[in-house]
């Protein structure tokens, strides 16, 4: 067990990050799975961050009780902005959403309960391995419930075709809106994990390039199954770290890795249609 | 003393406009939101920095050089990264996270190429001298700014209002399919565009650069944020709008630091942009174009 004690010591923050980043990319990948563009999930992942940290470092509320915090704060801003906002659609409402992101970000900025640009220091570092396993699988199988459901297919059709979803008698609204406020929980929870193995934050952590580095994992994964998510998140987490001997010109290559998969991979890394028709063409020349 | 701020605030925004215009312009015409302006910005700034400062140009020299370079560079992009979306009919966000990856590979270079640390123009080369009219003082080094920057867009808006060319591509803005029955060379004219936006994005990277005499290879990040603020303002796709809304946000962030906080002014701006998101989408000036990608 050396060798893991070892393994851990240095690289338990990296594990604990791909977990996080799962979490968000799952939590994108459900509001494009109803097909908004949304990009306020690193806003929604700030508010969970800021809230469970103030409440632990400030009140010493028990870390059960932050993450429930944390994850419905968000999800509380999310219903008040969801229903002006989300009657926008594509770029605009990316736009709008981004836009809200800065505007909180500026407004962290600048008070004073928040540390400013500065940021929150000494959040106790209340986050176990477990518990971030536990919650991306719980999430992964709600999740994975849901897209079998009767919601998970309402979200397909809105997706697809919103006026054809309306006629057939979906609350395309109100569906959006469950996608939004559900997307902002989990990116919420996110942030709660994060803020307490991080033990500092600062408004930039949730800024424009968090928002769309989110966005990226989702889609260079693939936004077809539930796996292209999670594995978008863990290798964007983990490629600046193995591209570590490039230097200077690591993030050439991480930026040319990207724009490979997207001009390449037009479904994403993970593509159960391609990887199936893939197996079978092997199992074909392999008798 | 307002009449200063005023004017600062023309240069900022002027330039500002600039930027936005190139943004705007690819939005329009290639309905691409390209997330790679700001790194071409960045560079073009670079170019101009090393023309003059390796080769011993004139100023002039420099920016033509800027625009040249920058130009080459959305250019390429174009060619390599968007013909094979557009090609194969990628939806919106497809073509703007692969500008996102050519954004990253861009400011890397920069980072690699020219270092993290801050260069600045050699003094002697800034044009000196300024004017003083009652208490404003007019620095030559901003109103050369304001006249490019200003003869930059009247030059565009003549092209797209008066020529042949221009028409093409408000054709093409209308729709790529109907302007390319109609026998426009569509493909041609994306390539023209880009090239054209990002030599804009350029020399206004050479022209901030020149006006706070500060270049390093992160410029072009917030600038891009602020572009974003300017085409949503405008109407994304107004080349009117971006002019505005240009002007308005260097208005707004000059005044916001002179007479409030600095950052507040920022919460300000942004917080105006999401209400106007809410309330008029299309921005100021544009009309919600529902087109499928």
């Amino acid at each position: 067990m050396e060798w893991f004690n070892d393994f851990w010591s240095t690289y338990s923050t990296l594990v604990y990050s791909v977990g996080v980043h799962a979490l968000l990319a799952l939590s994108i990948w459900l509001t494009l799975s109803c097909g908004l563009l949304s990009l306020a999930n690193a806003a929604f992942m700030g508010i969970g961050a800021y809230v469970s940290a103030l409440l632990s470092v400030n009140l010493a509320w028990s870390f059960p009780l932050v993450l429930a915090a944390g994850g419905l704060a968000p999800a509380l801003v999310a219903l008040i902005i969801g229903a002006p906002t989300l009657r926008l659609s594509g770029v605009y409402l990316a736009m709008a959403t981004l836009a809200f992101g800065e505007v909180l970000r500026v407004i962290v900025l600048n008070l004073d309960i928040t540390g400013g640009p500065e940021g929150l220091n000494g959040i106790p570092a209340s986050t176990e391995g477990w518990h971030i396993i536990l919650i991306l699988a719980f999430t992964i199988y709600g999740l994975h419930r849901l897209s079998h459901s009767r919601v998970g297919r309402a979200f397909e059709a809105i997706k697809e075709d919103e006026v054809a979803a309306r006629l057939m008698g979906i609350a395309v609204e109100r569906h959006k809106l469950f996608a939004f406020v559900l997307g902002a929980i989990i990116a919420g929870v996110a942030g709660v994990l994060n803020a307490h193995f991080t033990f500092f934050i600062s408004p930039r952590e949730y800024g424009f390039e968090n928002a769309v580095d989110i966005l990226t994992m989702a889609v260079l994964g693939g936004t077809g199954s539930l796996v292209g998510p999670i594995l978008g998140g863990s290798i964007l987490t983990l490629l600046p770290e193995v591209l570590r001997f490039l230097h200077a010109w690591r993030g050439a290559v991480n930026g040319a890795i990207l724009i490979l998969v997207v001009l390449f991979l037009p479904t994403g890394l993970w593509d159960p249609r391609r990887i199936r028709a893939w197996l079978r063409r092997r199992r074909e020349s392999t008798p | 003393m307002f009449e200063q701020q005023l004017f600062n605030a023309l240069t900022l925004g002027s330039v500002y406009a600039l930027f936005a215009l190139g943004f705007t312009l690819v939005f329009g015409v290639l309905a691409v939101i390209n997330l790679s302006h700001g790194a071409v910005f960045m560079l073009g700034s670079y170019a101009a920095l090393m023309i003059v400062t390796q080769f011993g140009a004139p100023l002039w020299l420099g920016l033509l050089g800027s625009m040249l370079v920058s130009g080459m560079i959305g250019l390429v992009i174009d060619v390599m990264i968007l013909k094979p979306l557009r090609a194969r009919n990628a939806p919106h966000l497809i073509p703007m996270i692969a500008t996102i990856g050519a954004a990253i590979m861009l400011t890397s270079a920069g980072q690699a190429l020219f270092g993290a640390e801050i260069q600045r123009f050699p003094e002697d080369f800034l044009p000196a001298g300024e004017f003083t009219i009652g208490e404003v003082h007019l620095r030559v080094l901003e109103l050369g700014i304001v006249a490019i920057a200003f003869l930059l867009m009247a030059g565009l808006f003549l092209a797209i209002r008066r020529t042949q060319l221009g028409r093409a591509l408000r054709a093409i803005a209308e729709s790529p399919r109907a302007a390319s029955l109609l026998g426009i060379n569509v493909e041609g004219l994306f390539h023209v565009t880009s090239f054209a936006a990002a030599a804009l994005g350029g020399i206004a990277g050479a022209l901030i650069g020149l006006n706070f005499n500060a270049i390093t290879p992160v410029m072009g990040q917030p600038i891009l944020h602020k572009g974003i603020a300017v085409i949503i303002l405008g109407g994304m796709g107004d080349i009117r709008g971006a002019l505005i809304g240009g002007l308005f946000l260097g208005f707004a962030e000059v005044m916001s630091k002179a007479y409030l906080s600095s950052q507040m002014g920022d919460a300000v701006a942004f917080g105006l942009l999401f209400l106007i998101l809410l309330v008029r989408p299309s921005g100021l000036f544009g009309r919600v174009l529902e087109r499928k990608a």
